[in-house]
């Protein structure tokens, strides 16, 4: 019975732990961001906040809205 | 304008194969649209023009930009250089983005580019072989 219990336990906690990943991974999926791809194949990502994504967003949202 | 009818084509086959795609520009190397999805020209010509704005915007910030994604709550926008050329496309939020690239791509690369002028002017007249032999 105590074995059990501990089963439950484990089973409830990592439910919650992959819960609060899969929250986290859709929360940082919303967040506004530019990927900028170089020729080299080099990749920049720059989130809302960032002075490049402040100067590359408004164009953006410019063009998403009409 | 860039073989128009072929940007017209290329542009219906992508709208079909990735339903992600909402609007979308080909923009030939004078910075004009040369195929759209839009209807309306000015609408076409403002989304051309905001992909140039973007991606010039970004080459400022790192210069060597081939492609780039602004990822934003309603929706994505995607602008790809191939060349001279651009073409640029508005999304439905949280797209496939590597699916959606390589679907620009290959709209892009699908359009017939102008055709080459041929030179008129003569042969160069042959080169003595002898002479190369010596070089």
């Amino acid at each position: 019975m105590p074995r059990r219990k501990v089963m439950t336990g484990v089973l409830l906690a990592a439910g919650s732990l992959a819960g609060s990943v899969l929250l986290r991974r859709r929360a940082a999926r919303k967040r506004e961001r530019v990927d900028l791809y170089a020729d080299d194949g080099s990749m920049h990502s720059f989130g809302e906040g960032t002075a490049e994504a402040d100067r590359l967003l408004p164009i953006a949202h410019e063009l998403l809205a009409s | 304008m860039l073989g128009a009818m072929d940007a017209a084509q290329a542009i219906a086959d992508l709208k079909e194969i990735s339903p992600q795609v909402r609007d979308v520009v080909v923009i030939d190397p004078e910075g004009n649209p040369a195929g759209s999805s839009l209807r309306e020209e000015p609408a076409a010509a403002r989304l051309a023009d905001g992909a140039r704005r973007l991606l010039a915007t970004a080459d400022e910030l790192r210069p060597g930009v081939a492609q780039l994604e602004a990822a934003t709550i309603v929706g994505s926008v995607f602008v790809v250089r191939d060349g001279a050329r651009l073409i640029a496309a508005t999304t439905t939020p949280e797209p496939t983005v590597g699916l959606v690239f390589y679907d620009l791509k290959t709209c892009l690369r699908s359009i017939d580019e102008p055709a080459q002028k041929k030179p008129t002017g003569p042969r160069a007249p042959a080169t003595d072989k002898a002479e190369d032999a010596t070089a």
